[in-house]
């Protein structure tokens, strides 16, 4: 079980929050002018690093207001956890 | 002729654990081990989204006659009387005594804002003191009900099924928050020393409530050494 620290409500039970997938996938400026191919990376495409990675979570039961977190895929562990338009934290050299 | 005689429809509310407030009473264990739980039916509740810092955060606190709390866990007002809960960074939880709610809100699409002036601390007076402030009062009242967990052994009771630290070192007496109790989403609140209330939303009620009279069950036995 993970303990993750809501940026509101301090440390809870992974089992109250809810998973968001990547961080910063920012919505295209005209998503009309998009290629099919261009739409489908946008809406299906994500990074799947072994490390460091930017996602977001909800706290779902508690304040329900949604924050990222940086988490290593390998350990689990957390490494940063910031507010929603906070920008990324750099960590060890990670972008 | 059929005649319409009912002027007064409060006589026609259930409230959500109406049906089991004789096997709520019957359970009570007293004594050193003693933990009781009772319905606390038809609060209002009144749910309340203002940016804090704002004229509107300060209109409504003004019309609700008590500061917003300002963080995780707190609650202005008291528990006996009018509260209200931090929910999240701009939303709060007005809970007052029964029969200040859905009747002096009107029908749904009514204007709230030109509600009487006899509404303090209801939706319709807090929309009102909002005024074209951007923020939101809501009657919640029939969204969840109130449950009171009492005695020496309702921490204990708790304990069971919820994961955070209920001792008071972490979880003092006027500390609520939002969590789960089991799998049920719940507001936790500690009103006293010994006195707790779990609000859940009305259709978790009877699940909530039979989960916590089968936690409170072996205190009515002798501790097993
Ligand atoms: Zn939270």
């Amino acid at each position: 079980m993970l303990l993750i620290e809501c940026p509101h409500c301090g440390p809870r039970d992974e089992t109250e929050y809810q998973y968001g997938g990547e961080a910063h996938v920012a919505y295209p400026e005209d998503p009309s002018q998009l290629s099919d191919k261009e739409w489908a990376e946008y809406l299906f495409y994500r990074n799947n690093p072994k490390g460091l990675i930017a996602e977001r979570w909800a706290h779902a039961v508690g304040c329900r207001r949604w924050f990222n977190v940086v988490r290593d895929t390998v350990t689990y562990e957390i490494k940063a956890v910031y507010r929603i338009g906070e920008p990324k934290p750099e960590i060890g050299g990670v972008k | 002729m059929a005649e319409q005689l009912l002027t007064d429809t409060t006589a026609l509310r259930r409230s959500p654990l109406a049906h089991l407030a004789q096997q709520m009473h019957e359970q009570t264990v007293t004594g050193e081990r003693g933990v009781a739980l009772r319905e606390i039916p038809f609060l209002t509740m009144v749910g309340i989204r203002v940016a804090p810092g704002t004229p509107a955060a300060d209109a409504v606190a003004a019309a609700a006659g008590m500061p917003l709390p300002t963080g995780h866990g707190r609650v202005t007002g008291t528990a006996g009387a009018t509260a209200i809960l931090w929910i999240g960074p701009d939303e709060f939880l007005l809970v007052g005594p029964e029969g200040v709610g859905p009747a002096e809100i009107g029908p749904a699409g009514s204007d709230l804002r030109a509600a009487g002036s006899d509404d303090a601390g209801t939706a319709a007076g807090l929309a009102r003191a909002l005024g074209t402030e951007p923020g939101q009062a809501v009657d919640l009242s029939a969204n969840r009900t109130t449950l009171e967990l009492s005695g020496p052994s309702a921490r204990a009771v708790l304990e069971k099924s919820c994961h955070l630290d209920l001792h008071p070192r972490a979880f003092a007496v006027g500390t609520a928050v939002a969590t789960t109790l089991g799998p049920v989403q719940v507001l936790l609140w500690r009103t006293e020393e010994l006195t707790w209330r779990i609000m859940p939303r009305a259709s978790f009620a009877e699940y909530t409530a039979r989960w916590l009279l089968d936690g409170m069950t072996e205190f009515a036995s002798p501790e097993v050494p």
